[in-house]
């Protein structure tokens, strides 16, 4: 393999390694996996944009060093962590809450778990020696620097189990909250497991407490969805400015398995969300759904995988970037269809809008396809607002940013349109409008 | 309004008076100096062939960008129309009802007429009104143009027919109570029978305080909504202007005799 020369960030993050191992819980195997984790990221070092895959997010010139871990959160931390989460509650959903990367149980709801829900703490899992579950936390690939860097420094992170059969009443909200006073690094991992016929719903919100300044976000979420099982799933990313969010998700579906997300970002400095769907089991049905609405220097990149290994899948996906300033929207949408997986219908949209000059939109839809029956298609477009529907707007009084916001959320409104949940498409609706206000 | 509390009121104010107005669209004049009065209650019908520049003028007045006043003014109660912004204009009480009415999908028709009520009362200092005051208006305003409440939700002029978008537009017309109509090439895409429901619905606006200038290429919108003043236009001028009677003569005679004249 090429051997990428090790940049000083890489080496100070070496010594880095090294010096938080016993903060990294988990012995023996997991040890050993972090170790080597941490060897195939330390070979890469940061993505850069001779790397297809970060061409267009080139982490080595926009990102520069991995921050130290963040520390483990004091009192004051978490106070201010729980002031925000008040803040920015969302009614009705079962609250879990890692503060600077540390599952913080006073501020999560635990009482009361459906029959057949089990929510642990990674840490309390890896010290616990699970070998099953600690192995499905740790089994992924490290060919994705990002992702090995991710397994080699995880602190902690949830771990949810739902038994066959059972549908949750109340959505889970797992909630990243940046509280470290210091510039730092927090680095999550979750598991989340649905057995055979079951049903839930996820909600994933970053965001920092006040007085939080510059920080990174890099969180890898591993989902397994049984048989039968329906998982719909809202992540919302609304970090602070100066942040950076690095986070992967690899979801793998089995028979007649049904995953529909939808992820919105208007916040980070940078983000970059990668997202790995595998239909595993035949006959299984994948809606992956997405906004950007970013503007100032923000970039806001999202990597879709999709992978039809099996026949007689569906997947569906929507993405709409609306992008102000100077902002660079990335959206890599790859499906691949495998040589078994005959009647697959896989579908892909991507429109960007640009509300300025400088603003950047990249769309690389990519399909590589290797059954001969199968129904797949992509579409891409990029443009501006229309000049006409703004004057008619304005001619029936309505102010330019009006006009604007309108169009703009009409825009957003098709992607937003597929969460299923009411409460939770208002949830979403309500990001997206905070955003166009802070535009007006 | 009496014979004499009209020409009281001609001295006092006009609703709308063009000046002696030159437009260039790039390097291209359009209107070259053309004059119009229009007094509250009265009905003005600008007819003229293709090309006549009736359109640019009520982009104009409308304040669409891309137009470029190269001389004379444009006064609305006696303030320069052509120095507000296109919402501020409507807010004051001027009114396009497009050629061409756009489609905006993904947002609905209710919203979009609320948000548009509602910025023009803001922007006069009103209060706005509520989504159970509105609904009961709009469905009132919709229910006397035969327009079927589930055209209310769908995306503005979405999916329309010709006629509908051209009730859609007369149906903003009634909810915004403007002080001046201004109609282009309504009659445009309509069958005899479109026509005759919009110009109903324009005749029922007809009031002593409101005006319209009503923009047709053809005699025939004439029989629906009969104007008080026809005013002819041929090269971005108004070359002649009459009673009513005038638009018949057209009819019969055609443009052509106004093309040297200009």
């Amino acid at each position: 393999m090429n051997v990428v020369a090790k940049t000083e960030t890489g080496r100070a993050l070496g010594d880095a390694f090294a010096l938080v191992s016993d903060r990294l819980p988990g012995g023996g195997k997991i040890a050993d996996q972090r170790r080597q984790a941490f060897e195939a990221y330390e070979r890469a070092g940061l993505p850069h944009r001779r790397i297809e895959d970060w061409k267009y997010t080139d982490l080595r010139a926009l990102m520069r060093e991995v921050l130290p871990l963040a520390p483990a959160p004091d009192v004051a931390a978490l106070n201010r962590a729980a002031a925000v989460v008040k803040k920015q509650a969302i009614d009705g959903v079962r609250r879990l809450v890692l503060v600077d990367g540390a599952f913080a149980p006073d501020l999560s709801d635990l009482g009361n778990l459906d029959k057949g829900l089990s929510i642990r703490p990674l840490r309390e899992v890896l010290d616990a020696g699970d070998g099953t579950l600690s192995a499905q936390a740790f089994a992924s690939d490290n060919s994705n620097p990002m992702i090995a860097l991710n397994g080699a420094m995880a602190t902690d992170g949830v771990v949810i189990e739902i038994a066959d059969g059972t549908v949750l009443t109340k959505p889970l909200h797992i909630v990243h909250v940046a509280s470290s006073a210091a510039p730092a690094a927090m680095f999550t991992r979750s598991l989340l497991r649905l057995g055979r016929d079951t049903g839930a719903t996820l909600v994933e919100s970053y965001f920092a407490a006040e007085g939080t300044k510059a920080y990174q976000a890099h969180d890898g979420l591993i989902v397994a969805i049984g048989d039968n099982a329906r998982l719909d799933h809202i992540r919302l990313v609304e970090d602070g400015s100066d942040a950076f969010n690095i986070s992967s998700a690899t979801i793998t579906l089995g028979a007649h398995a049904h995953f529909n997300t939808f992820a919105m970002t208007t916040g980070a400095h940078l983000s970059r969300y990668q997202l790995t769907v595998t239909c595993a089991g035949e006959g299984s049905k994948v809606e992956t759904n997405g906004v950007n609405l970013i503007n100032g220097k923000q970039h806001a990149d999202t990597t879709l995988f999709m992978d039809h290994a099996v026949p007689h899948c569906d997947s569906r996906e929507i993405f709409r970037a609306v992008v102000d300033d100077r902002a660079h929207s990335v959206f890599q949408g790859r499906i691949i269809v495998r040589p078994d997986a005959q009647k697959t219908d896989a579908k892909m949209m991507t429109r960007a809008l640009l509300l300025s000059d400088e603003a950047e939109a990249d769309n690389k839809p990519e399909l590589e396809i290797f059954a001969d029956d199968v129904t797949c298609g992509h579409g891409a477009t990029t443009g501006a607002l229309d000049e006409s529907l703004l004057f008619y707007m304005r001619a029936r009084g309505l102010p330019e940013k009006e006009a604007q916001a309108l169009l703009i959320q009409a825009f957003v409104g098709e992607a937003i349109e597929t969460i299923v949940s009411d409460a939770l498409r208002e949830v979403a609706i309500a990001a997206a409008r905070r955003w166009l206000e802070a535009r007006a | 309004m009496t014979r004499l509390g009209m020409m009281l009121r001609k001295n006092v104010m006009s609703l709308l008076e063009v000046k002696d107005l030159q437009v260039r669209v790039e390097e291209r004049e359009i209107l070259h100096g053309l004059s119009l009065t229009v007094n509250p209650g009265e009905v003005h019908a600008i007819m003229g062939p293709n090309g006549s520049g009736k359109s640019t003028l009520s982009h104009v007045i409308a304040g669409k960008p891309g137009y470029e006043v190269t001389g004379g003014q444009v006064l609305f109660k006696g303030e320069d129309l052509l120095a507000m912004a296109p919402n501020e204009r409507a807010a004051k009480g001027v009114f396009l009802a497009f050629q061409y009415p756009v489609e905006i999908p993904g947002v609905t028709t209710w919203n979009f007429l609320h948000a548009a009520l509602n910025a023009q009362r803001k922007a006069r200092g009103e209060d706005e009104m509520s989504s159970p005051a509105f609904l009961k208006k709009v469905r009132e305003v919709a229910k006397s143009l035969s327009i079927p409440q589930d055209m209310l939700k769908r995306g503005v002029n979405v999916g329309f027919s010709g006629g509908e978008k051209k009730r859609n537009e007369i149906l903003q017309m009634a909810l915004f109570e403007p002080a001046v109509c201004i109609l282009d090439e309504m009659d445009s895409g309509l069958d005899i029978d479109a026509l005759r429901i919009a110009a109903d619905g324009v005749n029922a606006l007809r009031s002593p305080e409101r005006a319209m200038v009503v923009i047709t290429h053809y005699q025939r919108l004439l029989n629906y909504i009969v104007p008080d003043v026809v005013h002819v236009m041929s090269k971005g001028r108004v070359v002649k202007s009459g009673g009513k009677e005038l638009a018949l003569e057209l009819e019969e005679s055609g443009y052509a005799q106004f093309e040297d004249a200009a």
